[in-house]
């Protein structure tokens, strides 16, 4: 599952911070997850759970969805991603690599595909909390 | 704490189990760095080691026709495993592309060399070549960024437009303390010694003139025919005699 390998980079990052602002337990974990990148909160759970250092013991994951805001660089309409108005292929490609949906969608004003992710692309840590 | 992409944190972590990484590049396209880096991978996997093709020409990626790939998807497995393509572990954004065009501005490139980076379990290599986009943008800073034991090819042409380019390449990477194995000229009309007195005189290693073969065009697709091309061949010396584990 692709959800494990970033699984594996939010544990390394938030190990990181740990040590860098001398916690001695982390508490409390705070991941965004953008729309775009479609990815499995539940199974994005698991693989948190399972990865977890001793200092992670009791640290609680919360993870929420953020909505996709795409903003057409040409004529300056913006618009919500949805995954529904896509096939499953196209789905899953922009799971694997977000940037590919530049490849499938276009600005639903004016036909350009050039158009920037403004906001809810993959996955963000937002906040940790703990105890030094 | 301010907010952070996590996955850059893991990239050296994906690549530790690499011995080397390659990465062939170029001042300018069309010199011919996508046929040296795939004809280079093919020639290190024959030798029996293990190696991995990356192409990292987001906008154009031609490693995939150069090779003849079709109907051939990565696995996930705790990541994306990529598929063995002529006994290359093959990794290209057309795996999610496919044939459409994907307009990439920087950020984006960015934002896709990370994510690739951050999830591909290349698992254990001997290589893995890097068919790198032309120029020193974004793609090479951040890969110069984020890998930390990245090593330089370079292609050029006889042409001097090319090699001024990679004079400016040459010395980005010279700065950066970048290695660079050394320079290749491809596409040789004549004899003419100045691109490998030039290199030396950039205190680069000139590894080899590859004379132009106009057969190159018809082994495109046909990896036992490219086997047998000029660049095939002189490829093989060059990777005999510089490239080794």
């Amino acid at each position: 599952m692709h959800e494990w390998a970033l699984a594996e980079a939010v544990i390394t990052a938030a190990r990181q911070i740990a040590e860098k602002e001398k916690l001695k337990e982390v508490k409390e974990v705070t991941i965004k997850i953008g729309e775009l990148q479609q990815v499995e909160k539940d199974i994005l759970n698991f693989a948190l759970s399972q990865l977890k250092p001793a200092n992670f013991k009791n640290a609680e994951f919360h993870i929420s969805k953020a909505k996709t805001t795409l903003k057409c660089r040409v004529c300056g309409n913006t618009w919500l991603f949805r995954k529904k108005e896509l096939d499953e292929d196209t789905a899953e490609a922009i799971h694997f690599v977000p940037e590919v949906a530049h490849a499938y969608i276009k600005c639903p004003k004016c036909g350009s595909p050039d158009f920037e992710i403004a906001e809810g692309r993959g996955i963000w840590l937002e906040n940790i909390k703990g105890v030094q | 704490m301010n907010t952070m992409d996590p996955r850059t944190t893991v990239i050296n972590e994906r690549l530790k189990r690499i011995n080397r990484i390659i990465a062939v590049s170029s001042g300018k396209g069309g010199v011919g760095k996508s046929l040296v880096a795939t004809t280079l991978a093919l020639t290190l996997a024959r030798r029996g080691c293990k190696v991995g093709l990356f192409d990292l020409d987001f906008t154009s990626p031609s490693t995939h026709l150069i090779m003849g790939v079709k109907d051939v998807q990565p696995k996930e497995d705790r990541g994306i495993v990529p598929p063995v393509v002529k006994g290359l572990k093959y990794m290209s954004l057309i795996h999610f592309s496919g044939d459409q065009a994907a307009p990439l501005r920087g950020a984006d490139i960015s934002n896709a060399l990370i994510e690739l980076l951050a999830v591909t379990q290349w698992s254990e290599l001997d290589f893995l070549v890097i068919d790198m986009p032309p120029g020193i943008s974004d793609a090479v800073l951040d890969l110069i960024r984020l890998v930390k034991r990245i090593e330089f090819l370079i292609v050029t042409t006889p042409s001097r437009l090319a090699f001024e380019t990679v004079k400016k390449q040459v010395r980005l990477l010279q700065d950066l303390e970048v290695p660079i194995i050394g320079v290749v000229e491809n596409m040789k009309m004549n004899s003419a010694k100045n691109i490998a007195q030039e290199t030396e005189k950039l205190g680069v290693k000139f590894l080899a003139g590859i004379p132009f073969d106009s057969n190159v065009e018809e082994a495109i697709g046909d990896v036992t025919k490219l086997r047998v091309t000029a660049i095939a061949k002189r490829i093989r010396q060059v990777a005999a005699s510089n490239i080794t584990l």
